[in-house]
Parts: structure tokens; sequence; C-alpha cells
């Protein structure tokens, strides 16, 4: 079966990249058929929500499954592993793989954490020697930062940071108890604390959305679109202009080009009744994720294109690189015996720390972030497991049965206060994605096999980020739970891929010996063909990807429209 | 008989006997136990592959009667009933029980090899399986394995079995009805976040920073439409 229409432009991939460019593309005039490997979803559809559900209307209580790693009531579908889909790693390397399989991606779940990157962010090469600088700086992203701050909503503070920039900012919420105490502690440490930039709405940003009810739910998606994600408020009103179709549980298997080596449509299979598609356009937009989009460039491979579209150079798959991470916890006895109310807030910290320690002599290149974590949260299931361990820090015994039980729960509910440390890691050539031979998945793809270590620097990050998480808690007054983690767990250093900020497979260049798109996310090789996710980040920087994803998916389509009306595409 | 599994149990564990009569189906005079059944029909934004999955582990029987009984006494020792918001089986813990550990794979072996360690354990220090023996000297046993600093090497699979078991208890009630007016629990409601409550400022000797305080959201504007100078000042 083949599109009967030539659209404008197909879009692969409906996350936060694939949203923008639709709606952008869709509001300049332009036909757009937008393909997505996963169900339409909306969770204001009674039969998808799981916001405002009780921990009893789940039989598992919320407990995670495969088919819901973080827990059966977040919004996510996908996971790490996905039936019929798998994909490989290279002996001696570690990678994990999160695919959202549902119209809005990884938008539905993540934190809302959304962080511009700053100047230096685009120009690390220029300070510490190491990877590459981007071909594109702070000033050229600034305006489109602006623009997405403004339509998409997120509160924060202008606080004036060289490497941390103002924007259009929402009024934050104020901290929560444990909150407080964290900044008490960090105040005592010498170590900044500011509201958090979270893209929720804390207050009206139009009449299409609501505003936020503090219920902590953002992970479960919100009913009342109060909160970002790609298809609540990008691919909604982009359906509503008439000139968006969208394909729904439609996987792209290649990007097909003709005789003059320019793209001509996408080839895809309805997972529905398995059957081939053919979508024809005159450019295709693969916003498909840093290494979906990537893996589809590879195994569209012609005469012309012997080793994948865009890949002269060699350099599809390649610089693929994730945020470090690392958490600590500690037991708060100031937060015992707490007075109960609801301290929900919203879906995330309300204060976090930015890097703070820019130009500091370390034994790592670059920084990280802290992301706070504590409160009376909803209980569900492992809520209550070891419900008394903390009377061990009290001399009392750790155990028993019976109703005392009660009391200990109550005792010590909203006493936990913990850290997680985000990070930038530095891009290497040596890890990266590539087509397994061997392997298909259930459609008959070719699966993407991983190869990727870390180096000393993130080993040496993660070691300073315990430190820096021992103090931080103990001077808010913390017993630190749980050991140490030593060099033999890599101090804690989270797996790669493990904080789903995967990005670099198809990095942006001047030089098409050594990036696969240019300036505008445009492959070198073929000038019909655009790159719209994180796969053109050259860096990471120390800052969640998702901001700067749409900001450069903004840029990208500003720069296909223009191109389309001189004529040029 | 042709009754299905879940009423022949029910009907077991209901039917009153008379002090003292032999033990029958593996359930002794003093093991009799009842509660609450929990829903079977889940509805909360599944997917169509949950749903199967979720109806095949409703479907599958995986633990005997007998372990049943077992999970449900223990449940009762550990969250007993007699208290204003229930006990461990007025909120059905031994479904919830069952199906978590049909769920989770890593639970089954603990679970099952669990019990028979506590079985083997009654009949050697009283003569009958767990169920069998009565209350008394099963909470005799209770108090050997039911705190973790117990340093006898022999005990520590008993200790090992009865802390997951409390977990899952109170796991498992915590995330109840009963269990959330139990605990207080205020949240999972549409409500307007103002800040910590004075009085719990006061009583942690706390106080919000006059200058972040100023910069926070004024909820009495939240439903005016956002708007900044070019300066990124917020100016509604």
């Amino acid at each position: 079966m083949s599109s009967s229409e030539q659209y404008d432009a197909i879009v692969v991939g409906s996350g936060a990249g694939g949203g923008m460019a639709t709606w952008r593309l869709a509001q300049a005039g332009l036909r757009v058929a937008l393909v997505e490997a996963g169900p339409w979803y909306d969770p204001a559809d009674d039969s998808q929500r799981t916001q405002f559900r009780y921990p009893w209307e789940s039989p598992r209580r919320g407990a995670s499954t495969r088919l819901r790693p973080f827990g059966d009531f977040n919004a996510c579908i996908g996971g790490w592993e996905l039936d019929g889909e798998p994909f490989t790693t290279a002996p001696g390397t570690d990678f994990m793989w999160w695919r959202a399989r549902m119209l809005g991606g990884r938008t539905n779940h993540w934190g809302r954490i959304s962080l511009r990157f700053g100047p230096l962010d685009f120009k690390r090469s220029d300070v510490d020697g190491l990877g590459d600088n981007w071909p594109i700086g702070y000033e050229d992203v600034k305006p489109y930062y602006d623009q997405v701050d403004k339509l998409i909503g997120v509160f924060g503070t202008n606080e004036g940071l060289p490497n941390d920039p103002d924007g259009y900012f929402l009024p934050p919420p104020k901290p929560r108890l444990h909150e407080l105490y964290y900044i008490r502690g960090a105040r005592k440490a010498g170590v900044p604390v500011y509201p958090s930039r979270l893209s929720i709405l804390t207050k009206r940003i139009n009449n299409d959305r609501g505003i936020c009810v503090y219920c902590r739910q953002c992970s479960r998606a919100c009913a009342l679109h109060a909160d970002f994600s790609s298809s609540t408020v990008l691919i909604y009103p982009a359906v509503a202009t008439g000139r968006v179709d969208v394909f729904t549980n439609t996987m792209v298997r290649k990007v097909d080009t003709g005789a003059d080596g320019r793209a001509t449509g996408v080839s895809c299979i309805d997972r529905g009744n398995r059957r081939e598609l053919r979508i024809n356009g005159r450019s295709v937009v693969l916003a498909a994720s840093a290494c979906g989009s990537a893996r589809i460039l590879l195994n569209s491979i012609s005469a012309r294109y012997s080793s994948g579209l865009g890949n002269s150079s060699g350099h599809v798959g390649r610089y693929l690189h994730d945020s470090t991470g690392a958490s600590r916890a500690a037991f708060l006895p100031e937060l015992m015996d707490r007075d109960i109310y609801n301290e929900d807030g919203v879906g995330g910290m309300h204060v976090y720390t930015p890097w703070w320690l820019e130009g500091a002599n370390l034994d790592f290149a670059r920084g990280y972030h802290l992301e706070i974590g504590g409160g009376m949260g909803m209980p569900s299931y492992g809520f209550g497991f070891a419900a008394n361990q903390y009377n061990e820090f009290l001399g009392q015994r750790v155990g028993g049965y019976g109703n005392g039980l009660r009391d200990d729960v109550r005792r010590f509910y909203g006493s936990r206060l913990s850290i997680a440390c985000r990070g930038e890691s530095v891009p290497q050539f040596g890890n990266f994605c590539e087509l397994d031979p061997d392997v298909v998945d259930e459609w008959g793809i070719p699966v993407l096999r991983f190869n990727y270590r870390w180096t000393d620097q993130e080993i040496n990050q993660a070691r300073h980020m315990q430190e820096t998480m021992e103090e931080l808690l103990e001077a808010a007054g913390g017993v630190l739970l749980g050991g140490k983690p030593g060099p033999e767990r890599q101090y804690g250093l989270t797996q790669p891929g493990e904080i789903i900020h995967e990005v670099g497979t198809t990095r942006m260049g001047d030089d098409p010996a050594t990036s696969v798109t240019n300036r505008y996310g445009q492959l070198h090789d073929a000038d019909n063909v655009f790159v719209a996710d994180a796969g053109t980040f050259v860096s990471q920087a120390d800052k969640n990807p998702t901001w700067t994803i749409l900001s450069l998916a903004w840029r990208t389509s500003d720069y296909i429209i223009e191109q389309m009306r001189q004529r040029n595409l | 008989m042709n009754m299905n599994r879940r009423e022949t149990l029910k009907s077991l564990l209901l039917a009153p006997l008379a002090a003292g009569a032999a033990a029958t189906a593996g359930c002794a005079s003093g093991a009799r136990v009842s509660w609450t059944e929990l829903p079977r029909e889940y509805s909360y934004g599944r997917t169509e592959a949950e749903q199967q999955r979720d109806r095949e582990l409703f479907a599958e029987s995986w633990f005997s009667e007998h372990e049943l009984v077992t999970i449900a006494v223990l449940c009762d020792i550990i969250l007993p009933s007699d208290h204003a918001n229930g006990g461990a089986l007025d909120a059905g813990l031994p479904d919830f029980v069952e199906f978590i550990v049909k769920d989770r794979e890593n639970l089954k072996l603990p679970v099952r090899g669990g019990i028979a360690w506590l079985d083997s354990f009654a009949v050697n220090e009283f003569g009958a399986d767990f169920i069998n023996i009565d209350e008394p000297q099963r909470l005799a046993i209770c108090d050997r394995i039911a705190w973790i600093d117990a340093e006898d090497p022999v005990l520590q699979p008993g200790i090992a079995f009865f802390s997951l078991m409390r977990d899952l208890t109170l796991t498992g009630y915590y995330t109840t009805e009963q269990g959330l007016r139990d605990l207080g629990y205020q949240g999972n409601v549409a409500n307007i976040w103002d800040g910590v409550p004075a009085e719990v400022l006061a009583r942690h000797g706390l106080q919000y920073e006059p200058e972040w305080l100023d910069k926070c959201v004024d909820q009495s504007r939240r439903d005016i439409i956002a708007s900044w100078d070019d300066d990124m000042n917020l100016t509604s």
C-alpha cells in the first residue's frame, strides 16, 4: 500500500522533537504525516488514565512490570525491553535503552525538568579540550528557548547565573518541608540551591490547558494537560489545524531515496495488520529518538548509500552518550512523627542545585546537578518494606509483628531525604550503536547493537557525586542510608543509557567528514532529510535534554519552512 | 464436588468446626481464617497486553490451599484485625499476596520455600505444621523469627521469610483504603499547594527565606494568563 498523498513533510516519531516539528510545520501551512510506532494516547481519556487513581485500583498496587518498568500507574507505554523488538550489546559493554511506543513518546513520563543549555555547554571543547564544540552557540538557540518557554510553560526563577540562563518563567511553587531541610543543609555546606525549573503550569498559559492541581503525578501524564507532554501540548493543536495525518501503530523501516539521492518517502509496517505501507513526501524529519533515528538511517541502504543514508562520514551511531547518574538517601530524625497533611506538590522537586563548581580544579571534566527527593507521597507497592529499619538508629529493635507496626509506619512516614545527581559525560567516537548483522526484530528490521563504556572522567565524577551527596545529606541533618559505593561499583555510577538521555548519534557539524547533519539538523548527504531529536547533540551538558530538543526542532522546522519558501526543497 | 477453587477455599475456611475437631483437609480448628475477597476485575488505563497478563495471573493457581491458609494466618499475626482501621484479613491481604507472588517471579521461591521451612520448624518443635499447632505455639515461633537481630544461624531462613511476609503484609495493607486511613494520608486530590502550614514550620523551627518566598507563585493570580515584559519579568 502507498499513501495517495505526497506530504510536504513526514515526521517520524511523536516525542518532543517530532511533536514540535509537527506542530510548527502544520502551523506554517504544510501538510504533515506524523508516524508513530505506538497507539494514540490521551491521559484525559478515562480508558487510558492512570492519574488520580488510588493504589488499590491496581491489583499489584503500582508495582513495576516488564510492561511498565516505572510502576504500573506510570504513563509510559514501553520500557527497557519490548516484546519482539530486541537489541544487543557488544561483549564487555553495557547499554540500557528505554523505548516508548505511544503518542507523545517519552514525554509522557519524564521528570519535566526543563533546563536550557548555557553558553559554555555549546563550547565545552574550548573549556576543557575534550571532544568537540557545537557548530552553534547559545545565542543561536536562545530565541527558540524563549519561544518554547512562552508556548509550553516552565516554572523557575531568573537568577542571573552564567551557565544556567534566565528564561520566561512561570512562578515556582513553595518548597515542601523536606526541601526546607535540604535548603538549610545546602546553605550550611555553602552549596547554592534554587527553585527548580519544570514544565508544569503553576499559572494559566492559555485557555486550552489546565493549571496544576498539585497531585505530584506528572509521571502518570496529566488529564488536565497542565504539564508538558508532546501529545497534549503540541500534537493535538497540530492535528486541529486539519493539516496533519497521524499514522499510529506504524513502524518506519527506512527512508526511501530516489536516483538523485534525495528522500521520496518512508517504508513502514502497520503493526496492527503486519501490512507494508509506503508514505510519500517531499521531506522527511526523523525524530524517533537518537538511537531510533540512527537505526532508521543505517537501515536505509541503497546502491548509492551502501552504509546507510547520511552515513558517508561513518558517523551515524557514533558519539552516543547518556547522562551520568548516582543517588543516595538519608533518614532525617527531625522528620519523624510528622504532622500529616497534603504535601504532594508538583510531580517533581521544588528545589534543585545546578552545577556550582565551574572552573574548579577537579579530577574530572564537566559538571552535574542535584535533584532533591522526599516527602509524604502516596503509598504504592514497596511502601512499608523494612518499615522500622530506622529503629536501628534509635537503639531499638528492628522487626516484630502486631499493631505496634502501625506506629512504626506512621513514625517514619516522610522521614527520608534523597539526592540524585545527573551529570555530563564526555562523548566518545568509540561509544556507538550499529546494526547487528545477525538479528532482526519481529518486523524483520535489523536491530541495534550497542558498544558503550564509561571512561575515567565519568567514574571520577561519580566519586565526587558521592562525596557531595554525603556532605549535603549530613548537613541537612540526615543519617546516611546504605553503604557508600566504592570503585568496585564505579561509585554507584548508573549504566550507560539508564538516565534515558541518549544523544549524539547523528551529531551536527560544519564538516561533513566528522558530522552527520549541518547546524540545522539537515543531513549533509541528502538535503530533504532532517533530524529533529537529540541525535544532533554534539554534547549533552549536565542538563536534561528536552528543552534543547524542543528548541532545536523548532529551529529546524523554521529552516525547512524557509527552504521550501525559497524552493530549495 | 463441583465447586471452583475459591468457593471451596471459602467454604472450608468458613465452615464452623467444633472445638477440638480433627484436622481435615489441612485445616485445623485453630486455623479457621477468612478474609475479604478482593476484586478480580480492574480498569485503570491498561493496554491489551497488560489486560491479557492480568487475566492470566488471575486464572493461574500457583499456591496450594495449605500455602494460602498459612499466608493468611501469618498476615493476621503481622497485622491483626483487633483495630479500628481493620487488619490484614479485612484488607484482603491473602488475595493480594497470592497475586503479587504470581506476578513477581522473584517472590515465588522465597515464599514457597519459606512456608516449607516454617512447617518443618513447627513439626520439629511442636509436632505439626504451622497452621495445625495452636496459637500460643505459633506465636512462640514468631517471637523467635520476627526480629532481624536474632543471632541463631539456624533461624536465618525463617527470619528472612518472616521479614518478607511482614513487607508484603504492610505494603498490601497500606495500599488499601483502610491502610491510607490508618496512615492518615491526605493526598491524591486536586488542591492548591501554598507552602508548609505555619504551625508545622514553627514546630520544626524553620521559616521560608523572604527572598525565596517573593519568587513563588501567588496562588490568587494563578488563573490569570501569563505574560512577560521583554526583560523576562512576569507581568501578570
